[in-house]
């Protein structure tokens, strides 16, 4: 690490007071990533990337939406029609949402199979998690603000939910709403949990995310520690700088995903039904329940879990089961090796069913349940969970290949 | 990777048949709309403000948007396309919203229902629903006061208010099996017995004009998004080009 007495002028005066160069160099400039990251490392700077665009894209809707129960539709309308580019904003950030949760699901399974979440990466999982749940609750009551009837019954349903906790389940409902039923007062509390409380949770814990990740240095395709070979200047052998080479890399990256998010922007920003419900296109009306209630796309895989169950508390309890297992895992994975690449048939498919189970529970949570339906989401959230009961048998004495010391 | 791919297929595919069923509706025919064709959207625009807008308000839409966008002068939409008056009693300016001056409490007192609002119907009911429905009414006199039923939305509270255009007409029926070893009635076709003014296939250019005018105000800059989109994709594969060279020149180095 070079000192300040390197930089001369302008930013050797700054460097004197703050350390600027010294982070350019521990988070790009002298940051050694493995050179063997491949296609799933991309989608951490992608969800960097989505989150300035939601960020952004939030600050100017705020501009001309009213967060008030009679004019929150309208307001919505008023921006798609009557300000300019609004459209472009307003589906810049209604993709984006469901854009971020398809680049964080792809990230989290990157670290799904390369074991990243391993030691000494638990913190970074953890924060990521943290992450992930944060996002959760922010798209939850985001989804709200627009004021359709998906919009609220869709929060009706969910909040709910808190309904079926012992004891306080009423009064714990009612706090949340701020009424009996969802009104103005949810819509208001909504609106500012989610353009202030959430969002600053968020920026501070994808701050401690990298700072974590940046401590201990990054996982590869390889599962191996790159710092264990380093050359005479301390530089890892199989490490390159993260400025220029990834900062380029992931140029590319960026600008892919930008073409198919402009494919779905400026030509199905409804995609078909499940970015934007049809049924959001009708106001919110407490006295009309809509035929079919079915959450985003990005929830239904839990929603299904929780329909899964016959017991009301009992669902609960399960769906909240399901978020919370994915916190313990780098507990439950007591492997010694990371990579998917070294390790044991059993594992891979665990993995497979893990995929299949979250996937199938993903399509049945979008559609109403019927009995065959809810057979085959109790069999698939039997596959959700099985993957991390399995996996904390297996990985105690799993047989696996022999790891390269370097990477490949 | 292949042996996983397999297994999601086989346990994906006995759902897929879930999506379909439902109840049957008659007609059930699909249209195409064509984004470019301005005068089927104007001849839509006239039946909508004749037909319609009484009770039905498109109150997210202006008057001179939709003169904007279908090229029509703002004086043509002021003698063509307006029809309602302010709260001054005077014409309706051409830069206000589409609203009517039906009361949510009479129209529920008339119908039963206040008429929804029809400003986003296109998007909320798709253009196939709405071409169907509009071309599903038929004569079902234990409706009283309306005297009319429909094959698309049963027991709806509108009137045919088309009538004078499609005519009357009654259902064929035929029985099929319900799936519970009975049988009901479905409706296969519809025979005219009061001719309208216009012929069937008239009456369904019509509503395929009217449903084309009900799209485009649903979603007023469909045709911008679909030209922008263009433009910045195109841009975007340029932009690829140059970033895929500026990496492959960086990683030269990288072995």
């Amino acid at each position: 690490m070079s000192e300040n007495n390197n930089s001369k002028g302008l930013l050797g005066w700054i460097d004197a007071r703050f350390p600027l160069t010294k982070m350019y160099e521990e988070h790009l400039g002298k940051y050694y990533a493995p050179k063997n990251f491949n296609f799933w490392y991309f989608f951490g700077s992608l969800a960097l990337l989505v989150l300035v665009l939601q960020i952004v894209t939030g600050i100017f809707l705020t501009m001309h939406y009213k967060p008030d129960g009679d004019m929150a539709f309208k307001s919505v309308e008023h921006i798609m029609r009557d300000v300019d580019w609004g459209w472009l904003i307003r589906y810049l950030h209604s993709t984006g949402a469901s854009a971020f949760f398809i680049v964080v699901y792809l990230h989290m399974f990157r670290a799904l199979i390369y074991g990243s979440y391993q030691k000494p990466r638990e913190l970074i999982w953890l924060f990521g998690m943290f992450i992930f749940l944060a996002l959760m609750a922010e798209a939850f009551m985001g989804y709200l603000l627009p004021w359709g009837q998906m919009s609220y019954w869709g929060a009706q349903v969910i909040i709910s939910l808190f309904g079926a906790v012992p004891i306080v389940g009423d009064d714990l409902t009612l706090w949340i709403r701020g009424d009996f039923v969802v009104s103005d007062a949810t819509l208001n509390r909504f609106f500012a949990l989610h353009v202030v409380a959430v969002p600053i949770v968020l920026l501070m814990l994808v701050v401690m995310h990298i700072i974590a990740l940046h401590e201990v240095g990054s996982n590869n395709p390889d599962g191996i520690d790159i710092k264990k070979t380093k050359d005479a200047n301390g530089v890892p052998l199989d490490g390159i700088a993260f400025h220029p080479y990834y900062s380029v890399k992931d140029l590319v990256g960026v600008v892919v995903f930008l073409i198919l998010f402009s494919v779905v922007v400026f030509f199905m920003p409804e995609m078909g039904g499940y970015f934007l419900e049809h049924a959001n296109f009708v106001p919110a009306n407490q006295f009309k329940t809509p035929e079919h209630i079915a959450p985003v796309w990005y929830f239904t895989p839990f929603y299904a879990i929780l329909r899964a169950v016959p017991d009301k508390l009992m669902g609960v309890i399960a769906m909240f089961s399901a978020i919370v297992v994915l916190f313990l895992l780098p507990w439950i994975d007591r492997g010694k090796v990371r990579s998917i690449r070294y390790r044991s048939t059993t594992f891979k498919w665990l993995l497979a069913m893990l995929i299949v189970s979250f996937l199938g529970l993903g399509y049945l949570g979008a559609l109403p349940s019927t009995g065959i339906r809810t057979l085959f989401a109790q069999i698939f959230s039997v596959g959700y969970f099985g993957f991390f009961v399995g996996l904390w048998f297996i990985s105690k004495n799993e047989v696996t290949k022999p790891v390269p010391e370097r990477v490949r | 990777m292949r042996k996983i791919l397999v297994i999601v297929a086989a346990l994906i595919a006995p759902t897929l048949g879930w999506a379909a069923g439902g109840a049957a509706i008659f007609p059930n025919d699909k249209i195409e709309i064509d984004w470019d064709d301005k005068a089927a959207m104007q001849r839509g625009a006239r039946t909508y403000v004749n037909y319609c807008m009484s009770c039905h308000s498109a109150e997210y839409s202006r008057y001179n948007r939709v003169g904007a966008d279908l090229g029509i002068a703002d004086d043509l939409v002021r003698d063509n396309l307006i029809f309602t008056t302010d709260i001054y009693g005077e014409k309706t300016k051409v830069g206000e919203l589409m609203k009517n001056t039906m009361k949510t409490s009479y129209a529920e007192e008339a119908f039963g229902v206040a008429p929804p609002d029809l400003s986003l119907i296109a998007r909320s009911r798709g253009v196939d629903w709405l071409y169907n429905y509009l071309r599903g009414f038929y004569v079902d006199e234990s409706r009283t006061g309306l005297g009319v039923n429909n094959g698309v939305f049963a027991n709806v509270g509108m009137p045919h208010v088309l009538a004078e255009l499609q005519g009357l007409q009654i259902p064929k029926y035929r029985s099929e099996p319900d799936g519970h070893g009975g049988e009901h009635d479905v409706i296969v076709g519809f025979e005219i017995i009061k001719p309208g003014s216009m012929s069937k296939s008239e009456y369904d250019n019509t509503i395929h004009d009217l449903v084309a005018f009900l799209d485009y105000v649903a979603e007023p800059y469909k045709q911008t998004r679909r030209n922008v989109g263009t433009g910045v994709i195109i841009f975007l594969f340029g932009f690829l080009i140059l970033a895929y060279m500026l990496k492959k020149e960086y990683w030269k180095d990288v072995h």
